[in-house]
């Protein structure tokens, strides 16, 4: 899942403090499960406006709504959104940053009458997985050309601090990336497991240079299923 | 001859050869660099210039290098796969080989957070093993990683380093089997303290015959106080250094530590010099190049052959 984190709130109200009617959208997905922009999340940061605004004397009104997906039009299209929307001033999305382009884009079509101002509350920071309560770790960089068969299911582009192809580096000591205390080597990692698999033959030639076009090296991606399209 | 260069020579010949290092300066400080390569003329048979280590930002290897060149001395460049993405590599190289630089070492390069830019955004195009490969074709097959043709003769030996105390420790006879089979000519290791585990490294290197397929300089560095022992010990990752030297050093006489950790280094020398597979020693010493002179005498590696 796509995990992020919320901006501090000294942050976002500099973002929205000119305006006087808000409207918080939190996004029901990835972001509602990492504790970030879901539906709690929208309303505790609902609430810290309200405060904040009323410290400063000034009679704002903040609304709250929520989007399924805000990546997707399909969720979006919900009438009560659209209405709240077009009688904001601004839109603060509590949703990833492909949810805050895909909600700027969404509403500047539908509402035609003026130009529709969205901004972020969250900062994106990786895809990764939930390792447990209150604990995410980022597992990919979508490089577009994924080489987990070779390396026993541990991405080394991700969970590398160098991307090595041939690790692990000198850095590796007691199995924890000389980067961070916090961080297990990569290449330790996959090293011991192919040994366990009985597969170290797989690393022993020399690992060829990466083609980073697929990845976001190559410009910005597009994926189009022809088949789909009605 | 790959390069020609005067390491290659000795290397071949099977001299025991004697790398220094020096680090250029925060700047454009020409004088820096000659004073440094100064101390080390004579007395070392190259000298690695690094390539802003630890991710500080410094003078450019190549122009470093340059410099030593005009002196008299033999560079043996650093590049490291952070600041270059296989563009810049090929086209420094060229550059590089241009100015008369005829050695080079294929680093990953320590990561940015270490040093005095920690925001930049890295490279890593290729890595270290990668590089040598590139480098070996660029030389071997006169063709760059696209396959064109490269334009000129492209001259170089290739060194890589190898930290036999890195983790997980059996796998690194593996790791420098890696870059053979990449194409490197030479390895300086990482600074040795613990000799055990040195030779057990190096028994499974010549059990695998890699000595014989490249040529392998044992890292050193004079421990010059106790605190930088004890730093090194606990802040510098794969280095061990047993607690028995760090005693020896405090048992040292004051004002006779730094001596003392000079006579540990040349025993030390003198225990490589006797491991199978050991063709010189790297002598990384740190900002003590003034030392240089006075470690390799008491080393008994005086006079340095010549090419």
């Amino acid at each position: 899942m796509i995990v992020a984190d919320r901006k501090p709130f000294a942050e976002i109200m500099s973002m929205v403090e000119k305006y006087s009617k808000i409207l918080v959208v939190g996004c029901g997905s990835c972001v509602t499960i990492c504790m970030a922009g879901g539906e709690e999340e929208v309303k505790i940061l609902a609430s810290q406006l309200r405060i904040a605004f009323r410290k400063q004397g000034k009679n704002i009104e903040v609304q709250e709504a929520m989007a399924l997906r805000q990546c997707d039009d399909e969720y979006m299209d919900d009438p009560v959104l659209i209405e709240k929307v077009r009688w904001a001033d601004v839109v603060i999305s509590m949703a990833c940053g492909v949810g805050v382009q895909h909600a700027t884009t969404f509403f500047n079509r539908i509402i035609e009458e003026r130009p529709t101002r969205v901004v972020p509350a969250l900062n994106t920071t990786f895809m990764g997985a939930n390792l447990g309560a209150g604990e995410w770790e980022e597992r990919c960089l979508g490089c577009g050309d994924c080489v987990l068969e070779k390396t026993g299911g541990i991405c080394p582009i991700t969970r590398c601090a160098k991307s090595l192809l041939n690790g692990p580096c000198g850095g590796s000591s007691n199995g924890i990336c000389e980067v961070s205390k916090n961080t297990e080597c990569a290449w330790h990692l996959i090293v011991e497991r192919l040994n366990v698999l009985g597969e170290l033959d797989r690393i022993k030639q020399v690992e060829p240079y990466k083609d980073w076009r697929p990845s976001h090296s190559g410009g910005m991606r597009k994926r189009v299923r022809e088949d789909m399209r009605i | 001859m790959k390069s020609g260069s005067n390491l290659e020579k000795l290397l071949e010949r099977g001299e025991f050869v004697v790398t220094g290092e020096l680090g250029p300066p925060k700047g454009p400080d020409a004088e820096v660099v000659k004073k440094k390569a100064a101390m080390l003329k004579g007395y070392v048979d190259a000298v690695n210039i690094t390539d802003n280590q630890t991710a500080i930002v410094r003078m450019s290897s190549i122009a470093a290098a340059k410099i030593l060149i005009d002196m008299g001395l033999e560079p043996n460049m650093q590049m490291v796969a952070r600041d270059r993405n296989r563009i810049a590599m090929m086209s420094d190289l060229f550059g590089a080989n241009v100015l008369g630089i005829r050695n080079m070492l294929c680093l990953s390069g320590d990561h940015q957070s270490f040093g005095n830019h920690p925001e930049a955004k890295n490279v890593f195009d290729i890595d270290s093993i990668q590089m040598i490969k590139m480098v070996k074709n660029m030389r071997d097959e006169h063709k760059m990683i696209c396959g064109e043709e490269i334009e000129g003769e492209f001259k170089m030996l290739i060194g890589a380093a190898c930290n036999p105390f890195a983790d997980p420790f059996w796998y690194r006879p593996l790791r420098l089997a890696k870059k053979v089979e990449a194409g490197v000519d030479f390895i300086q290791t990482q600074c040795i303290y613990d000799m055990k585990r040195f030779k057990d490294f190096m028994k499974q290197v010549v059990d695998m015959g890699l000595h014989e397929k490249c040529k392998i300089l044992a890292g050193v560095t004079p421990l010059k106080s106790v605190g930088m022992a004890r730093y090194m010990a606990s802040s510098v990752s794969g280095i061990i250094i047993p607690e028995e030297l760090i005693k020896r050093l405090h048992g040292a006489e004051k004002g006779k530590v730094a001596a003392e950790g000079i006579k540990i280094l040349c025993e030390q020398i003198q225990e490589l010099r006797e491991i199978k597979g050991i063709a010189g020693i790297h002598l990384m010493a740190i900002e003590w190049e003034h030392r240089v002179p006075e470690i390799v005498e008491q080393a008994g590696l005086l006079p340095r052959p010549t090419p």
